[in-house]
C-alpha cells in the first residue's frame, strides 16, 4: 500500500531529471539514425539492423537506463526512465527490437530470478546480445492462457525437463535467440497450478520456428514447435509449478507500467496535429471534420500521459500496480487506434498508399494499433478483470 | 515530479467524505427537491462545511479562511459530486472566490473583502454566470447571497457583483432543481462594477479555466457515485437465475465507464496544479480536464441507466438525483466538444 507523503503535488521534473534528459538528447541527437532508415525489425535484415543500434545504445549505457549498474543500466528510477523515453521519441529513434527482453521479461526476473540467473541473462539483454520472444499463446490457449497444453517433463536421466508441444504468436519469434515460455509440468494439477515458466534457448536441438506473415506481409511472429528439447533446471524461473504466478507479474508489466510509455502516444499525437494543420490549409472543410476526432486522440494520448505520472509517484510511495494494469492496456490500446484511425481519416484518398516517400507511416501504425486489442491479453478480458476486480462484479 | 495529493489533503477528504454520507444522503437530496431553504446557506450542511474549514478553503487568510488552491479543493468538490450536494459548493469555493480574490478585481461596496469573509464564515454562497451565454439563466443564482454577473461594456467584458438580497431573481426551472436556476434583474451600474476592460477580460479568463476545473471535479464525483450504485444493483439484481452483473454485456459496459473515469481523474487532478501554479498551457489542461471528466460522467450516466434498466428510468430509484445533475454539468462551462475544440485551437496556435 502506498504511503500518502508531506510532499505537495508537483508536475514538474527536478532540476536534476531536466540534466538527465539534456543529456540522453544530446547522445540521441548524436547517435540515433535519421527516422525511418532501419528496415523493418520484422524483416531478417532490419531484425540485425536494431540489434546493431541496441548495441550501440547499450555501449553508452542507454538501453536499459532504469536497471542497476552491474547489468548495463544507470540504476535511475522510474520517471528518469520516463524522461529517457520521452527523448527516445522526440528523436524518433528505432522501434526497440529488445522490448519482450527488456520491458516484460526483465521487470519479472529482477523480481523471481536467482542471482544466477540475472548475472548470465540481464546483461546480454541489456546488449541485444541476446533478443527474447515470448512462448505462451497456443493455438487452443488463445484469451485463455491457462488452458496451456505443451508439455514439461522431469528427466533426471539428462538433468533437467524435456519440453514439447506447439507455441504460437511469438512476437519476434522468427528471429529472436532465447523465448520465456510457459508449459505444463503437472498435468493432474488444478489448470492455474500445473505450469511453469522456463528461459529456451531457441538454438536448443528440437526447437522448430516456422515464421507467420503478418497483415503486413512480413514475419512479425511466429510458430514454435518443440520435440523433446532438452532444457536445464537453472533456466526454470521462480518455482517449478508456479509459472501462472510469474506469467502474470510478466503480463502486469505487459499491460501497465512499462511495455508502452506514454511517450510513443504523446509524440504520435503531435504528430497527429502537425498532419491536421497541414490537412487544414488544402482543405479546410475535410480538415475540420475531424476537428473533434484529433483533439480527442490528443486527449487521450495526454491522459495516458498524466495516468502514468499518477500511477509512478504511487509505484514510488510504495504502491504497486493492479488490475489497474488491464485498465491502462484497454486505454493505451484505444487512444493507438483513435490516433491512427483519424490520421487516415485526415489523409483521405492518399491513405491506402504504401511506397517510398508517401505517408505509409501513418497505415503502418494503423496496422500495428489495430494488433493493440489483441495482445496482451484481448481487450475482452481485461474488461472482465476491470469489472470483477475493480468493481467486484461476480464471475461468469 | 510528485503526481499525488499530500497525506493532509487526503485525510481534509476523507473527513468530508464521511460528513457527507451521513448529511447528504440521497434522502436529503430528495428533501432538497421538494422543500429547498430559502438560501443554501441557511442550509445545516452548509454550517457543518463551514465549522470544517469547507466554505472557507481558498479564501485568503486575512478574511478569516485557508488561502488554500485548487489542488486542496478538488478532492472535496470530487466527494460533494459523490453526493450530489445540492448546496454550490464548487462554485461558490472554486470559482466565485478566486473571481473576488483576484488582484485585478476592485471595486466599491459591497467589497470583495467583506464578502469573502463571509463565504468563510459559511454566511454566504454565491452564484457565477458563465459570461459566454449571457442570456442563459445562471445557475444557482435562486437563493444565492452573492451574484457574479457580467456583461459587454464600451471596454469589452465588464464583471458585477450583486447583492442576492437585493436583487430580482426570476426562478428558471431546470431538470435537477437543485440546481437553482434564475434570471437577475440587473442593470450595471459603477456601483455595481468589480472589473472592466483588461482587468475583467483576463480575470474572467482565468475564472473560465478554474470553472472547468471544478465542475470536472464534480463530475468525477458523480461519475464514481453513478458506477458504484449501478456495480451495486448488478450484484443484486438477477436474472436467468444469475445476478445481472456477471453477464460479459454487462461487465463491459461498466468496465469501460471505470475506464474512462480512471483516465479523467488524473486529467483534473493535473489541472487543477497547472491552475495553481500558473504554468503557460494551464488553459488548455483545464479545456482536457472538462471534456474528459463531462465524457466520463456521461458515460456513466448512459452505462448506469441502461444497466439498471426500467427501475433506472423510475423517480423511485436514486439514479437519477446523479443522471440529472451529471447531464446538467456535462454541458456548464463549456461542454466536451467546446473544449476539445478550444483545446485544438490552443494546439494549432502553439506550433
Amino acid at each position: 500500500m502506498d504511503q500518502p507523503t508531506d510532499q505537495p503535488m508537483d508536475l514538474h521534473y527536478t532540476d536534476a531529471q531536466e540534466a538527465f534528459r539534456a543529456e540522453a538528447r544530446a547522445w540521441l541527437d548524436g547517435h540515433a539514425p535519421p527516422p525511418g532508415t532501419l528496415p523493418s525489425l520484422d524483416t531478417a535484415e532490419g531484425f540485425e539492423a536494431h540489434r546493431a543500434w541496441e548495441a550501440e545504445l547499450a555501449a553508452d549505457r542507454w538501453s536499459v537506463v532504469s536497471w542497476p549498474e552491474e547489468f548495463g543500466g544507470r540504476g535511475v528510477g522510474i520517471l528518469e526512465w520516463l524522461v529517457f523515453e520521452e527523448e527516445y521519441w522526440r528523436a524518433q529513434a528505432p522501434l526497440r527490437v529488445s522490448q519482450n527482453g527488456i520491458f516484460l521479461l526483465a521487470p519479472t526476473m529482477f523480481e523471481f530470478g536467482s542471482d544466477g540467473q540475472k548475472a548470465r541473462f540481464l546483461p546480454p539483454m541489456a546488449s541485444a546480445a541476446e533478443i527474447w520472444c515470448q512462448g505462451w499463446s497456443e493455438p487452443d490457449a488463445g484469451s485463455d492462457l491457462a488452458g496451456i497444453r505443451s508439455r514439461a517433463r522431469r528427466s533426471d536421466a539428462e538433468g533437467g525437463w524435456v519440453l514439447s508441444g506447439q507455441k504460437t504468436w511469438a512476437s519476434r519469434g522468427a528471429f529472436a535467440d532465447w523465448c520465456f515460455g510457459l508449459f505444463r509440468t503437472d498435468p493432474d494439477a488444478e489448470r492455474h497450478r500445473g505450469l511453469t515458466y522456463f528461459l529456451i534457448d531457441m538454438a536448443t536441438p528440437g526447437v522448430t520456428v516456422r515464421p507467420i506473415p503478418q497483415i503486413d506481409g512480413e514475419t512479425g511472429f511466429a510458430e514454435l514447435f518443440f520435440e523433446d528439447v532438452l532444457v536445464p533446471d537453472d533456466r526454470v524461473l521462480g518455482d517449478v509449478g508456479r509459472g501462472w504466478n510469474v506469467a502474470m507479474a510478466t503480463a502486469g508489466s505487459e499491460r501497465g507500467l512499462s511495455l508502452r510509455s506514454p511517450a510513443r502516444y504523446s509524440r504520435a499525437a503531435e504528430r497527429l496535429v502537425d498532419l491536421y494543420a497541414a490537412v487544414l490549409e488544402r482543405d479546410p472543410d475535410r480538415a475540420r471534420r475531424s476537428a473533434d476526432a484529433v483533439a480527442r486522440a490528443w486527449t487521450d494520448a495526454e491522459a495516458y500521459r498524466l495516468n502514468t505520472l499518477w500511477t509512478a509517484t504511487r509505484v514510488l510511495d510504495g504502491g504497486s500496480v493492479g488490475p489497474e494494469a488491464s485498465a491502462n492496456k484497454i486505454h493505451w490500446s484505444q487512444t493507438d487506434l483513435a490516433i491512427h484511425r483519424t490520421a487516415l481519416d485526415l489523409l483521405g484518398p492518399t491513405a491506402e498508399l504504401h511506397g517510398d516517400g508517401t505517408d505509409a507511416p501513418w497505415l503502418d501504425g494503423y496496422l500495428f494499433a489495430l494488433a493493440g486489442p489483441i495482445y496482451a491479453g484481448t481487450n475482452e478480458i481485461q474488461r472482465n478483470v476491470v469489472a470483477e476486480r475493480m468493481l467486484g462484479l461476480p464471475r461468469g | 515530479m510528485h503526481f499525488a495529493f499530500t497525506a493532509q489533503q487526503l485525510e481534509f477528504r476523507d473527513a468530508v467524505r464521511q460528513v457527507l454520507a451521513k448529511e447528504c444522503t440521497t434522502a436529503d437530496v430528495r428533501r432538497a427537491y421538494d422543500t429547498a431553504p430559502d438560501r443554501p446557506a441557511d442550509s445545516p450542511r452548509w454550517a457543518t462545511l463551514a465549522e470544517l474549514g469547507v466554505t472557507g478553503l481558498t479564501v485568503p487568510e486575512p478574511q478569516g479562511g485557508l488561502g488554500l488552491g485548487l489542488v486542496d479543493l478538488v478532492g472535496l468538490v470530487e466527494e460533494a459530486g459523490r453526493v450530489a450536494l445540492p448546496e454550490p459548493l464548487g462554485t461558490t469555493t472554486g470559482i466565485a472566490v478566486p473571481l473576488l480574490a483576484d488582484p485585478s478585481v476592485g471595486g466599491t461596496p459591497p467589497t470583495p473583502t467583506a464578502l469573502l469573509g463571509d463565504i468563510a464564515a459559511g454566511a454566504r454562497t454565491a452564484a457565477v454566470a458563465d459570461p459566454r451565454w449571457p442570456d442563459a439563466p445562471v445557475p444557482g443564482a435562486d437563493g444565492a447571497d452573492i451574484l457574479l454577473v457580467t456583461c459587454v461594456g464600451a471596454d469589452g467584458p465588464e464583471l458585477h457583483v450583486l447583492d442576492g438580497a437585493q436583487t430580482a431573481v426570476t426562478p428558471v426551472a431546470s431538470l435537477d432543481p437543485t440546481r437553482r436556476l434564475g434570471l437577475p434583474v440587473w442593470e450595471p451600474s459603477a456601483a455595481t462594477a468589480l472589473a472592466t476592460g483588461d482587468a475583467a477580460r483576463t480575470a474572467l479568463a482565468t475564472s473560465a479555466d478554474r470553472a472547468a476545473v471544478v465542475s470536472g471535479a464534480e463530475l468525477l464525483g458523480l461519475a464514481d457515485a453513478m458506477i458504484e450504485l449501478t456495480a451495486a444493483y448488478a450484484k443484486d439484481r438477477h436474472q436467468f437465475g444469475r445476478p445481472i452483473g456477471s453477464f460479459q454485456a454487462v461487465k463491459h459496459l461498466l468496465a469501460d465507464a471505470r475506464v474512462l473515469l480512471e483516465f479523467a481523474r488524473p486529467v483534473v487532478y493535473g489541472a487543477a496544479w497547472a491552475l495553481d501554479v500558473g504554468v503557460p498551457d494551464a488553459s488548455r489542461s483545464a479545456s482536457a480536464a472538462k471534456a474528459y471528466a463531462s465524457d466520463a460522467a456521461t458515460e456513466a450516466a448512459r452505462v448506469s441507466l441502461q444497466v439498471h434498466g426500467a427501475i433506472g428510468y423510475t423517480w423511485e430509484s436514486d439514479l437519477h438525483l446523479f443522471l440529472k445533475r451529471a447531464w446538467a454539468l456535462g454541458e456548464a462551462w463549456g461542454s466536451a466538444a467546446d473544449h476539445r475544440a478550444r483545446l485544438l485551437q490552443s494546439l494549432l496556435d502553439g506550433r
